[in-house]
């Protein structure tokens, strides 16, 4: 496990997206390395043989009858969305272009 | 009549010996929330004219000569992130501010069709991250029993409305301890019951496979009454568990002949405060007197819990905070001009700082790379900690220590340093990443007057031997009394 850096917390909230300026950059370059620097505690333990837990307790896997039921109606779908045209969810344009 | 005082049990008691009405039960505790609403603060929502019509309904119904459920007449609050048709669902974050689901939580469900009246909903750290709700985006909570102290998180609303008598009972989630570490930090009983005994459709998702919802009660039979409207399968959840509900007050007789509870050696260190100390050894010691065996165990693995809950829970975090893109609900920057500013600029404003810390600590733990060295290692780690209870349930019934290092610490004392509060969870932890049941419940008081809890952690689906041996300490001990809020 290394070190982490800004360029690394730069790139991580790239992949999150989210906006960091740059005075909280160096805030959460050093919060963030103080933190794995304490799990790194787990490099102490040997774990070569140890299964990674899936699931804590047993589980099998869940089946039911594809069969149609009630669903959530449209209006109340729609009610908390930012915006919305009474049948669709509206966002901004998707292309950063004028072209069709 | 100040019915607010009461524990859930009288009421019912009350109610259907007609000495109440469950109108006179909700008036007296909406009473009460305005009264010590200024000092406590653990309310985001009360809904008032809901409360009074639904407990209309149900004297009407005892009226009519019908049954009106289980928790006929009692009021409840409920943890701002269990999904209401009532008011809002806000996760106390910027991100969800007026959101209004669609639908009620299973839970809530429950309660409904037990005759139980709803109060309103309970302050929290945002998204259920953090142990003192100072990370709420809504407002602090101040502890009952001290208001310069933290009442504990992230349940800190549920735990606070509890010991303040502002409702009967509430529900909380618990992912690390958030409901254990409020209720013993606000001298209330509350358990996080075993993975899967109560569903979590409707429970806004921090971490998947560590999140359930339990009660925070006034008492251990309270407890058990409310688990026994909230367990139960639900095919809306797939990971709810398939198994018996039992009546959980069965065991509630003060017998303890033949079990065996466990301490843990790993749990009394220095790291323990002395006050918390003498009172956890002093009630279980009391134990004995009934027939409890005590034995000393060991959780080899126990110091790498923290490091262990921070990769597995920030991981699942980011995975599922990944939804608030602004979309389908919840809020989206005004000056987003293009799809992906929508997604950043509306994360970015509606997350607070813990949030957005762990969804980057997430996405780095599982980022290529270093999912092996981190994610992959944790789950490991998660199996020696599970295989660390299995050794000590083959020896014991029970285990028994504290469940917060300390009494209820100062507003501002842990806000600097993340790590240092994310260690305030240190006995809390490993119930979850084992999905073993776990109770609090309050055993002493500190010389500052504060409330001190004992932790009960106990084999998956055995809620009924922790309320067995609550119950009992409970009848050795006695009560904390009640918080100097007057």
């Amino acid at each position: 496990m290394s070190q982490i850096t800004v360029e690394d917390v730069e790139y991580i909230a790239g992949l999150a997206q989210l906006e960091v300026d740059a005075a909280t950059k160096a805030r959460l370059t050093e919060e963030l390395g103080k933190i794995l620097g304490y799990v790194a505690k787990l490099n102490e333990l040997d774990t070569r043989d140890v299964p990674p837990m899936m699931h804590a307790l047993e589980m099998r896997n869940v089946f039911r009858e594809d069969e149609a039921g009630p669903s959530l109606p449209r209006d109340l779908a729609l009610r908390a969305a930012p915006s919305h045209d009474g049948q669709y969810f509206i966002v901004p344009r998707i292309l950063d272009t004028d072209e069709v | 009549m100040a019915w607010y005082g009461k524990t859930a049990h009288e009421l019912i008691e009350a109610v259907s010996q007609r000495q109440a009405s469950a109108v006179e039960i909700a008036e007296s505790y909406l009473g009460r929330i305005e009264a010590v609403e200024p000092r406590v603060d653990a309310f985001t929502q009360v809904w008032r004219d809901s409360a009074l019509e639904q407990a209309a309904r149900v004297d009407a119904r005892i009226a009519r000569g019908e049954n009106a459920g289980p928790l006929a007449g009692v009021p409840v609050a409920l943890k701002e992130l269990l999904c209401t048709v009532e008011g809002e669902t806000t996760c106390a974050s910027r991100i969800l501010a007026g959101f209004r689901s669609p639908y009620d939580a299973t839970a809530v469900q429950r309660l409904k069709a037990a005759g139980a009246v709803l109060l309103g909903k309970l302050n929290m750290d945002e998204f259920a991250m953090g142990s003192s709700t100072e990370n709420s985006a809504i407002k602090l909570t101040r502890n009952p029993w001290n208001p310069e102290c933290v009442p504990g998180g992230s349940s800190g609303g549920s735990a606070a409305a509890v010991a303040a008598d502002e409702c009967a009972f509430s529900l909380g989630s618990d992912t690390g301890g958030s409901i254990r570490q409020p209720a013993a930090l606000c001298g209330c009983v509350g358990m996080k019951p075993t993975y899967g005994r109560v569903s979590r459709f409707g429970l806004v998702a921090f971490a998947s496979s560590l999140d359930q919802i339990g009660p925070l009660t006034k008492d251990v039979r309270d407890c058990a009454l409310a688990l026994n409207v909230l367990c139960g399968h639900d095919p809306m959840d797939s990971t709810s568990a398939d198994v018996p509900v039992p009546d959980f007050t069965r065991g509630l007789d003060g017998d303890m002949r033949g079990v065996r509870v466990g301490l843990p050696r790993e749990f009394f260190t220095d790291a323990l405060s002395g006050e918390v100390r003498e009172h956890v050894e002093a009630t279980v010691k009391a134990l004995e007197a009934r027939g409890a065996e005590l034995r000393e165990v060991s959780l080899p693995h126990s110091e790498y819990a923290v490091a262990t809950y921070y990769i597995v829970c920030t991981a699942e975090a980011s995975a599922n905070l990944a939804r608030f893109d602004g979309v389908r609900y919840g809020f989206r920057h005004p000056e987003a001009k293009t799809m992906l500013d929508m997604y950043v600029m509306s994360k970015t404003g509606g997350f607070g700082p813990e949030v957005q810390r762990r969804i980057l600590l997430g996405t780095y733990v599982l980022s290529s790379g270093y999912y092996d060295a981190y994610y992959l290692k944790a789950q490991q780690v998660r199996t020696l900690i599970k295989r660390d209870f299995d050794r000590a349930f083959e020896q014991v019934d029970v285990i028994a220590g504290p469940t917060s290092p300390t009494p209820a610490f100062r507003f501002g004392e842990k806000t600097a340093d993340p790590l240092t509060m994310y260690l305030s969870d240190i006995y809390t932890i490993s119930c979850n990443l084992a999905a073993l049941p776990g109770l609090s419940l309050p055993c002493g008081l500190t010389a500052s007057g504060l409330p001190v809890g004992l932790q009960l952690l106990g084999r998956p689906f055995d809620e009924e031997m922790l309320l067995r041996v609550a119950h009992c300490c409970e009848q050795l001990r006695g009560g904390i009394g009640k918080p100097p809020l007057a």
